[in-house]
């Protein structure tokens, strides 16, 4: 049998298929509680007190400077044995993915809120809007244009790391490429190749469009000047 | 001060951006240690003019003759004679990543390959007449902005050019510091220094010029000594735009 | 905790840590190496090279590190190409890097300013002293933050390279759980590990950019 349809033999398009969704759920999920969580720490890291944006700044950095496959093998196995339960590792998964993407986004929300021009905070106060308006029509629909280009990024960024989820244990597009390599080690010799290859492949056809959503938002929105 | 020799002569320069024509037909000629002052509203095409000297823009039509040699168009050709006319801008136009006294050397040093001895010489001697020669270590994030244009002034001039151009180089400064720069240009045109200038500053222009030319819609309105000028314009045009900077209560 | 057990594995973390040093080390050369070939040719739109760029730069920023290691290390197999885990890993790592290191520098030599070349030009430079003295210096003044960034992030995606059988630190961790069930000093340890690499870098690499902003490089110079 000609090696690139193993692909298509038997079920195995569909199965590959099912375990990207079952990665691009895990994404999903963390992408939607960062979303939330990270325009929430976001706000705790603009806060006036030095207390909290310190204590906000050391959760950033210590999230970030470890890798995320670390943060997956401690809370994986250190959650299981903490509370004495089977952290299933999708969960361990979403848990790290959620906490990673909420400290990057709420640097993202930090950096787009500070970097408005004083003048803009001062012009509005000018006119005599008051604190939630400035916020409503104001900073947050500037802040809002800043964020987002660099949020969907972070977006892409959390698809491609879900790719680690393999490593510690969960079945999703990677592990089952590797069971139909394995399968069909006799009967097609170069299966790894295609099978790799498809899996490259696809993942690019998921956050490709991402990026240039990103992409092209950025240039629209640096056309009109904002 | 003014010789009979012909330094700079442009004829009949044109230039357009895709379809809008910024310079229709301007010609201008300038005699050894003279001042010529350009004046005009924004958007005139004066500070572009003035960029057509430093081959900086291309230009359509025209031709533009250097101690009456023609100067060609080539991109590979304006290094050298770049180094002839010298340029000072309106924006802070300083290499942030160098000292004072590397910016000045620069030129001197990698472009005219003079010793350091030398190039050092010149640049103390050029500094300490603008007053900053203390501030040589300093970077330009350092300074203020009236010192800053006045390194610029000292860099261009470091290359001993043969005239010097000055386009708006005051305009992005504060009130205050207008005058040490403005100062700086006086003395040169004391000294002889062939200068075009294009400034805002209209009581300047009168003090500096030998010759004002008007800039409208990409044409020479009018060109006239400057007491005629500002005293008794002779076109209309030229007399609506001085009555911009009158205010009558 | 089991002291003895963290004491008695120190070396073996030491020695973990040292691949993942040198793997880091390589990975980022030649990364830093791409990333400016990439970068001059999109800043001087070369033809042809410009859109193998481009086409380069949205494979590499699309695909994760894991698979590009699979790939290149189980699936060329078969076509005789057969590479060193570590050959591996550092192709890997200057794919995924180039990308992001090209990025960094693009836009550092975006940011030199129009008025930056034309005085330099006007004091009658030519292109390749302008390149060398005005843009180049500002360029990388500017890249700087994205470069330790993305210098920080290639060390920390070598922690994937355990997968193609690299003894790494998260190698060694994991061989550690496999064997002892010691999993909570083998992970404290891994925590350690990459702290003790990665923070003094990052550190110094904030301290470079303090620098290099007081000096008017950086952002926002005027």
């Amino acid at each position: 049998m000609d090696s690139a349809l193993i692909i298509f033999d038997g079920a195995n398009f569909s199965r590959l298929l099912g375990g990207l969704g079952v990665s691009l759920r895990i994404a999903v999920l963390a992408v939607v509680i960062s979303l939330f969580g990270g325009v929430l720490f976001g706000m705790l890291m603009n806060s006036k007190n030095v207390f909290i944006r310190a204590c906000c700044r050391v959760i950033l950095e210590t999230v970030r400077i470890v890798p995320q496959l670390v943060w997956l093998f401690v809370f994986y196995f250190e959650m299981t044995k903490a509370f004495h339960i089977h952290l299933d590792a999708k969960v361990a998964s979403i848990i790290v993915f959620s906490l990673w993407g909420i400290a990057e986004m709420g640097d993202l929300v930090r950096g787009a809120i500070t970097s408005l021009p004083l003048h803009q905070w001062q012009s509005g106060r000018a006119i005599g809007l008051t604190k939630t308006q400035l916020y409503r029509y104001i900073i947050l629909p500037q802040a809002v244009r800043r964020l987002l280009p660099p949020a969907i990024n972070l977006v892409t960024r959390m698809i491609k790391t879900t790719s680690l989820v393999v490593l510690i244990g969960v079945i999703e597009v990677l592990k089952v490429g590797q069971q139909v390599i394995e399968v069909s080690i006799f009967s097609a010799p170069s299966a790894a190749f295609w099978v790799y290859g498809f899996i490259f492949f696809l993942y690019f056809i998921v956050c490709w469009p991402v990026s240039l959503a990103a992409k092209k938002l950025e240039q629209y929105w640096a056309r009109r000047g904002v | 001060m003014v010789d009979e020799k012909i330094l700079l002569e442009v004829k009949h320069l044109q230039k357009k951006y895709g379809g809008n024509e910024v310079l229709k037909d301007v010609s201008l000629s300038i005699h050894q240690g003279e001042v010529i002052v350009l004046v005009g509203p924004s958007g005139c095409g004066k500070s572009t003019f003035l960029r057509c000297m430093n081959g900086l823009e291309q230009y359509q039509g025209g031709e533009i003759l250097l101690d009456g040699v023609p100067v060609p168009r080539e991109e590979k050709d304006w290094p050298v004679i770049r180094q002839k006319i010298g340029m000072v801008f309106q924006s802070y136009d300083l290499f942030p990543h160098m000292t004072v006294l590397e910016n000045v050397l620069l030129g001197p040093m990698n472009v005219q390959n003079r010793s350091r001895e030398d190039a050092l010489k010149e640049a103390q001697a050029l500094l300490e007449r603008v007053g900053l020669w203390e501030r040589r270590d300093a970077y330009p994030a350092e300074l203020s902005g009236g010192q800053k244009q006045r390194i610029a002034i000292v860099r261009a001039l470091c290359m001993n050019p043969e005239i010097m151009l000055f386009d708006e180089v005051t305009a992005s400064l504060d009130p205050e510091m207008v005058r040490e720069v403005l100062d700086v240009m006086l003395e040169l045109a004391k000294q002889g220094m062939t200068m075009i200038i294009v400034t805002h500053e209209m009581s300047f222009a009168k003090a500096v010029a030998d010759r004002v030319l008007f800039l409208d819609e990409g044409i020479v309105v009018e060109e006239n000594s400057a007491e005629e000028f500002f005293d008794n314009p002779q076109t209309e045009r030229a007399q609506r735009f001085l009555d911009t900077f009158n205010f009558e209560k | 905790m089991d002291y003895d057990f963290i004491v008695n594995s120190i070396p073996l973390y030491v020695k973990a840590a040292e691949l993942t040093l040198v793997l880091s080390f390589w990975g980022i050369l030649f990364s830093m190496i791409l990333g400016i070939v990439c970068a001059v040719v999109e800043f001087y739109k070369v033809p042809v090279l410009k859109t193998i760029v481009k086409v380069y730069v949205e494979i590499s920023r699309n695909t994760p590190l894991l698979i590009q290691l699979f790939f290149l290390y189980y699936g060329l197999t078969q076509f005789g190409i057969r590479l060193e885990a570590e050959t591996c890993a550092v192709v890997g790592l200057t794919f995924l890097g180039g990308s992001y290191m090209a990025e960094a520098l693009r836009s550092g030599l975006d940011a030199v300013q129009k008025i930056q070349i034309e005085s330099g030009l006007s004091i009658g430079l030519t292109k390749i002293q302008l390149m060398r003295y005005i843009i180049l210096p500002q360029a990388v003044g500017v890249a700087v933050p994205s470069i330790a960034a993305n210098a920080i992030f290639l060390m920390k995606e070598t922690s994937v390279v355990s997968a193609i059988a690299l003894a790494d630190l998260m190698f060694v961790a994991k061989d550690l759980i496999g064997m002892y069930y010691r999993t909570s000093e083998a992970l404290l340890m891994l925590v350690i590990a990459y702290l003790i690499i990665l923070l003094p870098i990052s550190i110094a690499f904030t301290l470079l950019e303090r620098r290099l902003r007081r000096h008017g490089l950086g952002t926002n110079n005027i």
